[in-house]
């Protein structure tokens, strides 16, 4: 799996670099964000703007962020939605668990 | 105009064959030229409960089983898209209750898979059948 991780400072940004997240490869960016957090780093934004694929495994993947970030006192927040994959948020009403954001400035200013 | 088509997949048991499972079905879809719908997203929908239906029959039903394999059937009629996925296992529960409802817990990381599938097609079962089980999905074309 591609993922560009840049930290920022108080917040490291994660691009996922892959047409899908899927049950193949979620696994994977799970691990990423464990890696993280064991380094305590706690705040993080997943950029979501070249993936146009999402299933239940990269929903799971993404609420065990969520779930381990906001556990660590941390945010987990998304941004660069693509019409399809937010309406897979919207049909498992996971909008309403994640604060989503169009683009990573207007993210990361919300930091 | 006959607009039937039939296509007839096996693939081995390993979720990299996802992607390309979901794409074909996708495909399919988009050549429905009589279908009064947004084909878009009809596509993208039969790309989701293809990689969804792989998924529960690979991770779950063969439980993970290299030896094993993935039978998938698109069976486009008249009015209908009908999926058969087969798996060669001891099957899983597609009673699971549907989670997203706004009773159930919202941070759970597993069970969204089978809603999804239920969500997004018009009728769903799960049987024995020779040598394991099969998920049949149907979708009103209507």
């Amino acid at each position: 799996m591609v993922i560009q991780v840049d930290d920022k400072g108080e917040v490291v940004v994660i691009q996922v670099k892959e047409e899908r997240l899927d049950a193949h490869n979620s696994s994977e960016l799970k691990a990423r964000m464990l890696s993280l957090f064991e380094e305590d780093k706690n705040n993080i934004l997943i950029d979501l703007n070249d993936v146009r694929f999402v299933d239940s495994s990269g929903l799971g993947a993404l609420v065990s962020g969520f779930k381990n970030a906001s556990a660590r006192n941390g945010v987990l927040k998304l941004c660069g939605l693509q019409p399809q994959v937010k309406s897979m948020f919207e049909l498992t009403r996971l909008h309403r668990v994640f604060e989503i954001f169009t683009d990573s400035s207007e993210a990361l200013s919300s930091f | 105009m006959n607009e039937t088509i039939e296509v007839d997949i096996k693939v081995p048991n390993q979720t990299r064959y996802l992607s390309l499972i979901g794409k074909i079905g996708e495909d399919v879809a988009r050549t429905l030229k009589k279908f009064k719908g947004d084909r878009e997203e009809l596509a993208y929908h039969i790309n989701m409960v293809l990689t969804e239906a792989m998924a529960n029959a690979i991770i779950h039903a063969n439980a993970d089983d290299p030896s094993k394999e993935v039978h998938v059937k698109i069976h486009i009629r008249e009015q209908e898209l009908c999926i058969h996925v087969y798996d060669q296992g001891q099957g899983f529960d597609l009673s699971t209750p549907p989670k997203c409802k706004e009773n159930s817990n919202k941070l759970d990381e597993h069970g969204r898979g089978i809603f999804i599938i239920h969500s997004l097609m018009d009728k769903v079962s799960y049987a024995p059948c020779s040598n394991g089980h099969v998920l049949e999905m149907i979708k009103n074309l209507k």
